[in-house]
C-alpha cells in the first residue's frame, strides 16, 4: 500500500510542477505560440492528474476536448487574428499594471491557501474507488438529466452565436 | 494522497490564470488565462468528487460536474474567440487597451 | 271725554302734521303746506283749550278719598315715601290692593278705583283725615294727572314715559299753542315765496310739538329729549337762510352754547335722580323726595345747581346768553316763537316743575346762597344796558328778552313762583307782539331791521302802530297793561321775601332794570314810529294775515293781566272767586314748597310805575326832542370807554371765541398735527425703512448667498464629484476584472476571517 501511496505521491508532484511550470509560461511567455503550446502541456498534466483522481472518463474527456479542440481553436484564433508569430513585446501590460495583478494574484493565493489549510488540514482521501465509465453516464442520464439537457441548449446557442458573430457578410 | 495538494494545485492554477488575465494584452491570451482558471476549478471539482466517492459509491457528482464545466468551457472559448474575430476584424487590433470605447 | 288722561294727544298731533308736512309738503304746495299746520295748531289750541277747562274743573272738584288715593299714587309712581299723611295712608292703600302700576290709559284709574271702593268703609276713616289735613291750604291738594307706561326696570329703577298734567302743564299747552297758530298765520305772509316754505313749516310742526311733548313731560330723562328737540329745531329754524355764512354762524353759535350748558342739565338730572334715592327719574317723584328731607342736601344744592346750568344756557342768562342775539338771524315770525314766547322758556319751566329741588337745594327763604336769584337779577340789568347800543330792532328785543327771562329767574330765585310764572305768560304775548311788529315794520322797510332806516311810520302802518304801543307799554310795565301786574309782583316778591328777609339787592336791580326796560323800549319806539322817514320809497301797512294777529296778541296783552288780580288792591273789596285766579289754579298744590303768597304792595308798584313812565319820558326827550348830553361819546373818554364796552357786549364773544375756544383748540389741534407728522408718520415710515431693510437683507444676503449657494452647491458637487468619477471608468475590461478580483479578495477575506 505504502509504494502504491508513495507512487501517486510522486506522480503527483511531478505532475504537479510540471502544470505549474507550464502555467508559469503560459502567463509570461512572449511568443503567442509558444504560450498555446505550453497550454497544451497544462492541459495534459491536468488530464494526468485526473487519472490520479480515479476519474478516468474526465481525463479522456479533457484530453478530447481540450487538448483536441480548444487547443486547435485557440491556434485557429492566433491564426486568424494575424498575430505575430515570433516574440513580440506587446503581449504584456506595462511594469505597474503587471505588479498589481501579481499582488491580486498572491493576495488571492494566500486567503486561499489559509482557507485550504485551516479546513482540509491533513485529511487523506483514503481508498480511492475507480469511478466508471457506466456509472458517471447513468448519473448524467438519470439524476442530472437536465443539466445535461441544458448543457446541450448551451452548446447550440453557442454554436449558433460563434456561427453568426463570425460569419461575414 | 492529501486532499488538500489537489486543492492547492487548484489554488496555484486559479492564481496564475488570474494573473494572467490581468496581466496579458493579446485578448487571445487572456483567453487562454481563463482556460488556466476553469482547470483549476475542474481539478477542484473532481478531487472533491473523489473524496467523496470514497465514503458514498453512488456519489458521482464530482465528475459530472467537471464535465460540464468542461462543455461550458468550450462553448466559451467558442464564442469568446469569436468574439475575438470580429474585434480584430473592426479594429484591426486585439490588443486589450484598445477597446475601451465604453470609457467615461 | 275726559282729555286730561289724554293729553298726549296733543303733541301727537303736531308730530303728524310735521310727518305729513316732511312727506308731502314739498309736493302738496305751500297752501297745502301751511293749511296742515294751521290745521293741526289749531286742533291743538281747541285740545288745550279744552284740557285747560277739565283742570279747572278738576281744581274746582278735586278728587276725594279712594280716587284721590289712586291718582296719587299713580302721579309719583313707586315713591317709597312721601312726606305727608296723604301719602301715608296712600301705602296702606297700595298695599291693600296689590299692583297696579299705571298703563297708557284711564282704564287702571278706574280699576284702582274699584279694587279700593270694596275696602271704602276701611279707609273712609282715613279719607276723611285726608281732607282735613288738606284743607289746612287756601285750597285742597290737586294731584296732578299723570299717566304713564313703564319702559323698563332694572332692579329698583324704574324707567317711564308719560304725560304730567297740572296747571302749570296747561297753561303752558295753552300759551305754545296759542302763539304757534298765530306765528304759523303770519309766517304765510312773511315767508311768501320763500324757496324752503314746506322746510320751514315743517320744522314750526315739529317745534310745537317738542314744545309741547317737553311741557307735558313726566320725568326728568322725557324733558331732556324735549329740551334738545326743541334746541335742534331752533338750530334748523335760525339757520333757515344758511345760505349766508352769519345765518349758519348763528345757528351754530345757538346750538353749541346751549350744548355747554346742557352738560350741567343733564348731570343735573342724574344727580337729582341719586339725590332721589335711585329710583325713578319722575318729577314728582323727586320733589317729594327733595320736600321730605329724605335727600342729601349737598347732593341737592349740586344738582339744582348743575340744572340751573342748563336753565342758564337756554333761558338765556348772564354768561351764557350770548347766542339769543346772534339768533335773531332767523326769520322773525321765529324769533317770536321761539326766542322770545316759547323755547327760551323751557328754562324757567325746568325751574318751575323742579321748584321743590330748587327751594331745598339753594336753601330759597333762608339766608344762604342767592345764587339763582343774584344771576337772574344780573341779567337784567347785564341785559337792559346792552339794549341802548343796538341800532337793529329785533337786536333791541333780544337783549330785552334776556332782561325778562332774568325777571323771571330771579322771581323764582326768591321764591315767588307764582310771579315768575305768570311773568312768563304774559310776556310771551307782548314779547311776540313786539317780535311780529317788528317783522311788519321791516316787511314795509324793505326787509331792514336797522332802526336808523326806519322813522315816522306811525302815519302809513296804523295797525302796526297800536299794536307795538300797546306791547311796549305792556313791556314796560304801565298799568292796567299786563306787564305791570307780572312785573309789580316779582318786585313785591323780591321785596317780601320768603321770611329770610327781604331781597333788597335784587329789588334794586328789578327796579333799575324797570326804568332801563321802559327807556330802551321807549328810544326803540320813537326811533322806528316818530319822526321823519329816513329810508327810501314808501312805506306801507301790512296785510290783513299779520296785522290781526298783532291785534290778537295785543289785546291778549291787554286783558290777561287781570287773570292774576291781587287780593287787596288798594284795599279794593272784589269777590274771592276772582281774585288770583292764576295762582289758584296753576301753582301746584302737590309735591310743591310751602311758599308764601305775595302781597301787593302799593308802595313797589308805584315807584315801579312812575319809574316806567320817567324812562318813557327820558326816552322821549332824549330821542325825539334831541335834548340831553347827545354826542357825549365823543368828547368824554369815559363815556367812549363805557360806550365801546357795551358795543361789544361786555367782550364775552371775544373771551368765548378768541380766548376759550381758540386756546382750547389751537395747541390741541397743534399737538395732534405734531403727533400726526411726526409720530404716526414716523411709525408708518419707519415700519416701511425696516421692512425695505430687512427684503433687502434677505434678498441679497439669504436669498442669493444662501439658498442659491446651496441649490447651486449641490449642483457643483453632484458634477464636481461626477467628473472625478468619471476618470475610473476607463473602459478597459482588464482594469475592471483587476477591481474585481480584488473586491473577491476583500471579500472573500472577510468571510474567511471575520465571518
Amino acid at each position: 500500500m505504502l509504494a502504491l501511496l508513495v507512487a501517486q505521491n510522486i506522480a503527483f508532484y511531478v505532475i504537479a510542477a510540471l502544470i505549474v511550470f507550464g502555467a508559469i509560461r503560459v502567463v509570461t511567455c512572449k511568443n503567442l505560440v509558444h504560450a498555446a503550446l505550453w497550454l497544451v502541456l497544462v492541459l495534459g498534466g491536468v488530464a494526468a492528474q485526473y487519472i490520479l483522481l480515479a476519474a478516468e472518463f474526465v481525463a479522456i474527456t479533457q484530453v478530447l476536448v481540450y487538448l483536441g479542440a480548444i487547443i486547435v481553436l485557440f491556434l485557429f484564433g492566433i491564426m486568424l487574428t494575424r498575430s505575430k508569430t515570433g516574440t513580440d513585446t506587446d503581449l504584456d501590460h506595462t511594469g505597474p499594471k503587471r505588479v498589481g495583478a501579481a499582488i491580486i494574484g498572491l493576495l488571492l493565493f494566500g486567503l486561499m491557501g489559509y482557507a485550504l489549510w485551516d479546513q482540509y488540514r491533513d485529511q487523506e482521501f483514503g481508498t480511492l474507488i475507480v469511478q466508471r465509465t457506466a456509472a458517471v453516464s447513468d448519473s448524467i442520464f438519470s439524476t442530472y438529466l437536465l443539466p445535461f439537457e441544458v448543457i446541450s441548449v448551451l452548446l447550440l446557442a453557442a454554436l449558433i452565436g460563434a456561427i453568426v458573430l463570425a460569419r461575414r457578410d | 494522497m492529501l486532499i488538500n495538494q489537489f486543492l492547492f494545485l487548484g489554488a496555484i492554477l486559479f492564481c496564475i490564470g488570474v494573473y494572467g488575465v490581468l496581466a496579458r494584452r493579446n485578448l487571445v491570451l487572456v483567453l487562454m488565462s481563463i482556460e488556466l482558471i476553469l482547470n483549476a476549478v475542474n481539478i477542484n471539482l473532481v478531487a472533491f468528487g473523489a473524496m467523496w466517492h470514497a465514503t458514498d459509491p453512488a456519489n458521482l457528482s464530482g465528475q459530472v460536474f467537471a464535465l460540464f464545466v468542461i462543455a461550458v468551457a468550450a462553448a466559451e472559448v467558442g464564442v469568446g474567440l469569436a468574439l475575438v474575430l470580429m474585434i480584430y476584424r473592426n479594429r484591426q487590433s486585439i490588443d486589450a487597451d484598445d477597446v475601451d470605447l465604453l470609457k467615461g | 271725554m275726559n282729555l286730561l288722561d289724554k293729553v298726549w294727544i296733543v303733541p301727537a298731533i303736531m308730530a303728524t302734521s310735521f310727518l305729513l308736512i316732511l312727506f308731502f309738503g314739498k309736493r302738496a304746495g305751500t297752501k297745502a303746506t301751511a293749511a296742515i299746520g294751521i290745521a293741526a295748531v289749531s286742533i291743538c289750541l281747541v285740545f288745550s283749550v279744552v284740557v285747560a277747562g277739565q283742570w279747572i274743573n278738576r281744581v274746582n272738584h278735586p278728587p276725594t278719598g279712594a280716587a284721590l288715593a289712586a291718582d296719587i299714587k299713580q302721579a309719583n309712581g313707586l315713591t317709597p315715601q312721601t312726606p305727608n299723611e296723604v301719602g301715608s295712608e296712600v301705602n296702606a292703600a297700595t298695599t291693600d290692593s296689590g299692583e297696579t302700576v299705571a298703563t297708557g290709559d284711564a282704564q287702571p284709574s278706574t280699576e284702582a278705583q274699584a279694587t279700593t271702593e270694596s275696602q271704602a268703609t276701611t279707609e273712609s276713616q282715613a279719607t276723611t283725615e285726608s281732607q282735613s289735613t288738606a284743607a289746612e291750604g287756601e285750597h285742597e291738594t290737586v294731584p296732578p294727572v299723570v299717566r304713564t307706561v313703564t319702559w323698563f326696570e332694572i332692579g329698583p329703577i324704574h324707567f317711564e314715559a308719560g304725560t304730567l298734567l297740572d296747571g302749570l302743564a296747561a297753561m303752558m299747552l295753552v300759551t305754545v299753542c296759542i302763539i304757534s297758530l298765530l306765528v304759523h298765520i303770519y309766517s304765510t305772509e312773511y315767508l311768501h315765496g320763500d324757496e324752503r316754505f314746506t322746510h320751514y313749516y315743517a320744522f314750526l310742526s315739529l317745534f310745537t310739538a317738542s314744545m309741547l311733548f317737553y311741557v307735558l313731560s313726566s320725568n326728568t330723562l322725557q324733558m331732556l329729549v324735549g329740551w334738545e328737540l326743541v334746541g335742534v329745531c331752533s338750530f334748523a329754524l335760525i339757520g333757515h337762510w344758511w345760505e349766508e355764512k352769519k345765518n349758519t354762524d348763528a345757528a351754530l353759535k345757538a346750538f353749541l352754547t346751549n350744548r355747554v350748558g346742557d352738560m350741567g342739565l343733564i348731570i343735573g338730572v342724574v344727580i337729582t335722580f341719586f339725590a332721589a334715592g335711585a329710583t325713578s327719574f319722575n318729577v314728582l317723584h323727586i320733589n317729594e323726595y327733595a320736600l321730605s328731607g329724605g335727600a342729601n342736601t349737598t347732593l341737592l344744592l349740586v344738582g339744582a345747581l348743575c340744572l340751573f346750568g342748563g336753565v342758564t344756557s337756554k333761558s338765556g342768562q348772564f354768561p351764557l346768553h350770548t347766542w339769543l342775539p346772534d339768533a335773531m338771524a332767523g326769520p322773525t315770525p321765529v324769533s317770536a316763537l321761539i326766542h322770545a314766547a316759547t323755547m327760551v322758556v323751557a328754562g324757567v319751566y325746568l325751574i318751575a316743575r323742579l321748584y321743590a329741588v330748587f327751594f331745598q337745594g339753594l336753601g330759597i327763604g333762608s339766608s344762604s346762597l342767592h345764587y339763582v336769584a343774584f344771576i337772574g337779577g344780573f341779567t337784567t340789568i347785564m341785559g337792559g344796558a346792552l339794549a341802548f347800543v343796538q341800532t337793529d330792532l329785533k337786536k333791541v328785543l333780544a337783549y330785552s328778552t334776556i332782561s325778562q327771562l332774568g325777571y323771571m329767574v330771579m322771581a323764582l330765585g326768591v321764591g315767588a313762583w307764582t310771579a315768575g310764572v305768570f311773568h312768563l305768560f304774559t310776556h310771551a304775548f307782548f314779547k311776540a307782539c313786539l317780535f311780529l311788529g317788528a317783522g311788519s315794520v321791516s316787511h314795509a322797510c324793505h326787509h331792514t331791521f336797522d332802526m336808523r332806516e326806519m322813522g315816522g311810520l306811525r302815519k302809513h302802518m296804523k295797525v302796526t302802530h297800536i299794536t307795538f304801543l300797546v306791547a311796549t307799554l305792556a313791556l314796560a310795565g304801565i298799568v292796567p297793561l299786563a306787564g305791570f301786574w307780572s312785573k309789580d309782583e316779582i318786585l313785591a316778591g323780591a321785596a317780601q321775601g320768603q321770611g329770610g328777609g327781604a331781597y333788597t339787592l335784587m329789588l334794586v336791580f328789578g327796579l333799575i332794570t324797570a326804568f332801563m326796560t321802559a327807556a330802551y323800549m321807549g328810544r326803540a319806539y320813537w326811533m322806528t314810529f316818530w319822526g321823519e322817514y329816513r329810508g327810501h320809497g314808501t312805506p306801507h301797512e301790512s296785510p290783513k294775515v299779520i296785522t290781526v294777529p298783532l291785534a290778537i296778541l295785543a289785546s291778549c296783552a291787554v286783558v290777561f293781566g287781570f287773570l292774576n288780580f291781587p287780593t287787596n288792591f288798594f284795599g279794593l273789596e272784589i269777590p274771592k272767586g276772582l281774585t288770583v285766579r292764576f295762582e289758584h289754579y296753576v301753582q301746584p298744590t302737590f309735591a310743591f314748597p310751602a311758599v308764601q303768597a305775595i302781597d301787593f304792595r302799593p308802595v313797589i308798584a308805584i315807584i315801579s310805575t312812575l319809574l316806567a313812565g320817567a324812562g318813557l319820558a327820558a326816552a322821549y326827550i332824549y330821542y325825539e326832542r334831541n335834548k340831553g348830553p347827545h354826542g357825549l361819546t365823543g368828547r368824554n373818554r369815559a363815556a367812549r370807554a363805557g360806550y365801546t364796552f357795551l358795543e361789544n357786549k361786555y367782550y364775552l364773544d371775544t373771551l368765548y371765541t378768541d380766548i376759550i375756544a381758540a386756546d382750547t383748540k389751537g395747541p390741541l389741534a397743534r399737538a395732534a398735527y405734531w403727533f400726526n407728522q411726526n409720530v404716526l408718520d414716523g411709525i408708518v415710515d419707519g415700519a416701511a425703512s425696516v421692512s425695505k431693510k430687512v427684503s433687502v437683507f434677505v434678498y441679497r444676503d439669504v436669498d442669493q448667498l444662501v439658498v442659491d449657494g446651496v441649490v447651486n452647491g449641490t449642483g457643483l458637487v453632484s458634477e464636481e464629484s461626477g467628473q472625478f468619477l468619471r476618470r475610473m471608468q476607463t473602459g478597459k475590461v482588464q482594469q475592471y476584472a483587476a477591481i474585481l478580483f480584488a473586491g473577491v479578495v476583500v471579500l472573500a477575506g472577510v468571510l474567511v476571517f471575520v465571518v
